[in-house]
């Protein structure tokens, strides 16, 4: 027998995902954002035990003017800053379950289609195809609509629109796992197809997903933003589109209204964007390896 | 194998060649203090596995380094010194007096451009020639690079040709402006064995024609012993063995050379008869051990290797040179008999 | 140096039912540029134990030919038997089973292991699948398994990309053993490797068939590495078999143009091709697959071709003894 080898070229283990993510700045400040909307988020019902539709002051109180209200009132005398933290939950909310809705369909079509080939693809490709061939605004606005506005119903919505980006991606990248080595190798050894997509594929697919995924919750949160500023949000909670949409009649005299929520958004938007880039970078093995 | 044209006079010099990478903050040497001559006419092989230095050493001749790394040393083409020579100045000799071809033809070629456009272009860019007498030029270098039907492969895309016509195609550009000196790296890698044989023969007989002289980088001690006068043996970045190509076959002195030599399958052995093995692997970069680099692999090491690199001496005649101290104390390989002829 | 295995014998048994008759296989690919039969009616037998060299030049087929064997690409025509048991439509269930006997080595390890998995949980991964052994049986397994492949003990723990090549390669080879297979389909597997790791390979493939009775399909471009580990080479040439023989009589006679041109041009310090090779004089394109030569695919470039061999096939035929068969009119 050969004598022993020493792993003489042996490189370090890569980094774990946290250490790899916080090297890059694009990735710490996105964060650090995400980190803002979403704590502000968790403690609006100990900042703001209320409802924050409620009317508890003056109206068109300018920012300042009175503390008990720091980025103070609507016209309707609602505190602003009550409405931006609560509103961050809402939006929050509707993203995340939106985007699960969005990958459960996304994955499964992409990953199926990939994976068989054939009839099953062309179908379900097709199938695909008829959605993207639909402006998703207006796809969202119909189904919202008709539903009745609803956060179950904007989820949903929003869920439905956003599924084929995804599984075009998934696709893409489970054919070029399917015919390659690592994929032919597990079929030599015996294992069936869903231990294939399930051990192998998937998770060396997880990357490019969880990238786009974080693209889809800030989509979502412009989308839930979108159909409340036109009216057609769920009445019964806070929206920072809502409150964009409100402010937007007194836009020339107190232009805040409109600009604290707007501000809201832009924030929760940008730093899932910025930590996109950085999952984007930290999550490439190859290069984490290198 | 070709005394016929060589005239003595060295083309090219190489001198205490060293080549860096700069990686972050520190410098990562990748050839330690190379040095080899080619007469015009004769060919030169510089031999070793992957990583050994042999095709930064190549690149480092034409100038094509990546802009991480640095060479130092002297590099000396006709009586001139070119190492360091930067932009027009490297464009004019490349090409005119040195030129190169690869392992992947395709990645010398234009995929947009006809294979006849892509030799007059070569041509004109050096030379101020008609456009009539650069087409000219270009079907006589076709044909002589024995691609069929020069007339009509002129018109033809990279793509449509097999990866021999191709790599002939680049050896019609390199060969435009009558180099002095043609770096082959690698070239007949990426082919298959018929097609290589081809490919070889070809620039022996162009070599012969022209008295260029041809520096062959390969992996391959096969093509070595069919296709070198001399040789360069190559071990993590540096020379551990130089010599006349027929000597190296038949008495390896080195131990690196020698288990080289003998981890090849060789022809008509008896049935499941083993290889001798290197154990081991090349030491990384970042790794290097003080003394010789092959010690830690090496069955003669002893302690003296351990301490510094062994110098690399002349021993017998002043071409061949090997860089062991223990060379003298090893016996002679065993060499099983082996059948010759085909 | 014969082989000494207790099993087995000192050579493997040629006389004995073959362990794998593939007959008249065909696979066919359909593409933009139109049908290319990359394997056209091929017929070969491995033994027990045996190393049958595949080789070939590029685009030959005998990748498609291994990759058909094991049904990763589904052969157009022909049978395959595993120790008579015929593998070609049989369902994927059923196909399973059969596989633990039947593995594989690529060219590439570093691209067949997933490289978010230990090395431990890679070569472990086909005794899960079968449900083979407990929890520290299966460990117990992978760590002796490492120990024959030379890769140290505490390689089970790390990933793939902490290795190098030719370790990568070891590694590949141990999952493919870890089922005790009879036949594994090595294609190129030393092919990326440097000729000192390449020497740990082959060494070391050679001890595993001494101890373990284990079958070779060995499929390389390179002459030199096929002379060194077969007991039997097959010779391919556009998608057919055009010569087999046993590798002693292969070397010393070969009976067909393409094997003689292909033996020619390997370059080699012992035989002087150089000089064999001269006044022969092979065009350098092959011919295209969409539409292969009629006859004998080889008879635009044969030195030797005559009227026949553009119109007939020939036929794989005795040439000396029953071992030594070739393809062609003119043998």
């Amino acid at each position: 027998m050969t004598g022993t080898l020493t792993i003489s070229a042996a490189r370090p283990r890569p980094a774990g995902l946290v250490a790899r993510l916080i090297r890059r700045p694009s990735a710490v400040v996105g964060l650090a954002l995400l980190g803002l909307v979403a704590g502000a988020g968790l403690a609006a019902p100990v900042l703001y035990p209320g409802d924050p539709l409620d009317m508890i002051g003056a109206p068109l109180q300018w920012p300042g003017m009175d503390p008990a209200f720091p980025l103070g009132t609507d016209m309707l005398g609602r505190d602003i800053a009550a409405g931006i933290t609560h509103g961050a939950r809402i939006s929050l909310m509707i993203g995340a379950v939106a985007t699960l809705v969005a990958l459960v369909i996304g994955v499964g079509i992409g990953a199926g289609a990939g994976y068989y080939g054939g009839r099953v693809e062309a179908a379900l490709m097709r199938l695909t195809e008829l959605f993207q061939t639909i402006p998703p605004f207006l796809f969202t606005l119909a189904i919202v609509a008709v539903l009745q506005p609803s956060i179950p119903t904007i989820v949903l919505a929003i869920g439905l629109t956003g599924w084929p980006g995804l599984a075009r991606l998934v696709r893409a990248e489970v054919l070029r796992l399917r015919d390659g080595e690592l994929v032919q190798a597990s079929i030599v050894i015996g294992a069936s197809d869903a231990r294939i997509i399930g051990l192998h594929i998937l998770p060396n697919v997880l990357a490019p997903v969880v990238v786009s995924a974080s693209i889809l919750v800030a989509n979502a949160i412009l989308t839930e933003s979108s159909l409340a500023f036109l009216g057609l949000g769920d009445p019964n909670v806070v929206s920072w589109g809502g409150m964009v949409g409100a402010g937007r009649e007194v836009i020339r005299t107190d232009w805040f209204v409109a600009a604290a929520p707007g501000l809201a958004i832009v924030a929760a938007v940008l730093a899932l964007n910025l930590l996109g880039d950085g999952l984007n970078d930290a999550l490439d093995l190859k290069r984490a390896l290198r | 194998m070709s005394a016929e044209t060589r005239t003595g006079a060295p083309v090219l010099e190489v001198d205490d060649l060293r080549i860096s990478f700069r990686e972050r903050a520190a410098e990562r040497a990748a050839v330690h203090g190379l040095g080899f001559s080619v007469e015009a006419g004769e060919t030169l092989a510089i031999v070793g596995e992957s990583g050994c230095g042999k095709s930064l050493t190549a690149f480092a001749l034409l100038g094509l380094l990546p802009g991480n790394a640095r060479a130092s040393g002297r590099v000396r083409l006709e009586g001139r010194d070119i190492l360091g020579l930067e932009g027009e100045a490297m464009r004019r000799l490349r090409g005119t007096r040195i030129a190169m071809i690869f392992q992947e033809p395709m990645t010398a070629l234009n995929p947009v451009l006809t294979i006849g456009a892509q030799i007059v272009e070569a041509i004109r860019e050096h030379e101020a020639v008609s456009a009539a007498d650069a087409r000219t030029r270009t079907l006589s270098l076709l044909a002589r690079v024995r691609i069929p039907d020069p007339e009509r492969r002129f018109g033809e895309y990279p793509h449509r040709l097999s990866g021999g016509m191709r790599q002939r195609v680049v050896i019609a550009m390199a060969l435009a402006c009558a180099p002095a000196v043609l770096v082959a790296d690698e070239p007949t890698t990426a082919l298959d064995v018929t097609v290589q044989a081809e490919i070889l023969d070809l620039i022996d007989d162009l070599r012969r024609e022209t008295g260029m002289a041809v520096v062959l980088i390969t992996h391959d001690l096969g093509l070595v012993a069919e296709h070198a006068d001399r040789v360069l043996v190559m071990y993590a970045g540096r020379a551990v063995e130089a010599g006349s190509a027929a000597a190296l076959f038949a008495a390896p002195r080195h131990p690196y050379t020698r288990a080289l030599v003998a981890a090849r399958p060789r022809p008509g052995s008896a049935l499941r008869q083993r290889l001798v093995e290197i154990p081991g692997q090349v030491p990384p970069p970042g790794a290097m051990p003080p003394g010789c680099a092959f010690a830690p692999r090496c069955p003669a090491a002893e302690a003296p290797c351990r301490e510094t690199p062994p110098p690399l001496p002349s021993v017998g005649t002043a071409a061949e040179r090997v860089a062991c101290l223990r060379w003298k104390d090893l016996r002679a390989p065993d060499q099983s008999p082996v059948r010759l002829g085909a | 140096m014969l082989r000494t295995n207790p099993l087995y014998g000192s050579a493997p048994d040629l006389e004995a039912r073959p362990l794998l008759t593939v007959t008249d296989l065909a696979v066919q690919y359909r593409t933009a540029g139109g049908t290319v039969r990359a394997v056209d009616g091929v017929s070969l037998e491995v033994h027990p134990g045996e190393t049958l060299g595949l080789v070939g030049e590029s685009g030959c087929g005998k990748s498609t030919l291994g990759r058909a064997i094991l049904r990763l690409v589904e052969p157009s025509r022909g049978s395959i038997r595993l120790d008579g048991r015929e593998l070609v439509g049989l369902p994927r269930r059923a196909l399973r089973g059969e596989r633990r006997r039947l593995q594989m080595v690529f060219q590439d390890s570093g691209a067949a292991l997933d490289p978010r998995w230990t090395v431990g949980r890679l070569i472990e991964e086909p005794l899960r699948v079968y449900g083979i052994g407990g929890r520290a049986e299966r460990r117990d397994r992978v760590a002796r398994l490492l120990a024959d492949m030379g890769l140290p003990p505490d390689a089970a723990a790390r990933h793939p990309h902490a290795f190098s090549g030719g370790q990568r390669q070891r590694i590949g080879i141990a999952r493919a053993l870890v089922l005790d297979p009879d036949l594994v389909v090595c294609d190129e597997p030393v092919s990326a490797l440097d000729v000192s790791i390449q020497a740990q390979i082959l060494n070391l493939l050679q001890d595993l068939q001494e101890r373990r009775g284990v079958a070779f399909l060995f499929i390389s471009h390179d002459l030199s590495v096929v002379e060194h580990v077969s007991d039997r080479v097959a010779v391919m040439y556009l998608g057919r078999i055009v010569e087999t023989a046993p590798r002693d009589a292969l070397w010393r006679a070969p009976a067909h143009p393409y094997t003689r041109t292909l033996l020619a041009a390997v370059p080699s310090p012992e035989r002087q091709a150089r000089r064999a090779r001269r006044g022969v004089n092979l065009p350098d394109a092959l011919p295209s697959p969409y539409a292969p030569p009629s006859g004998c695919h080889f008879h635009p470039r044969c030195p030797l071709a005559v009227e026949r061999c553009r119109s007939e096939v020939p036929a794989l035929r005795a040439f000396s003894g029953t071992a030594h068969r070739v393809a062609c009119h003119l043998a």
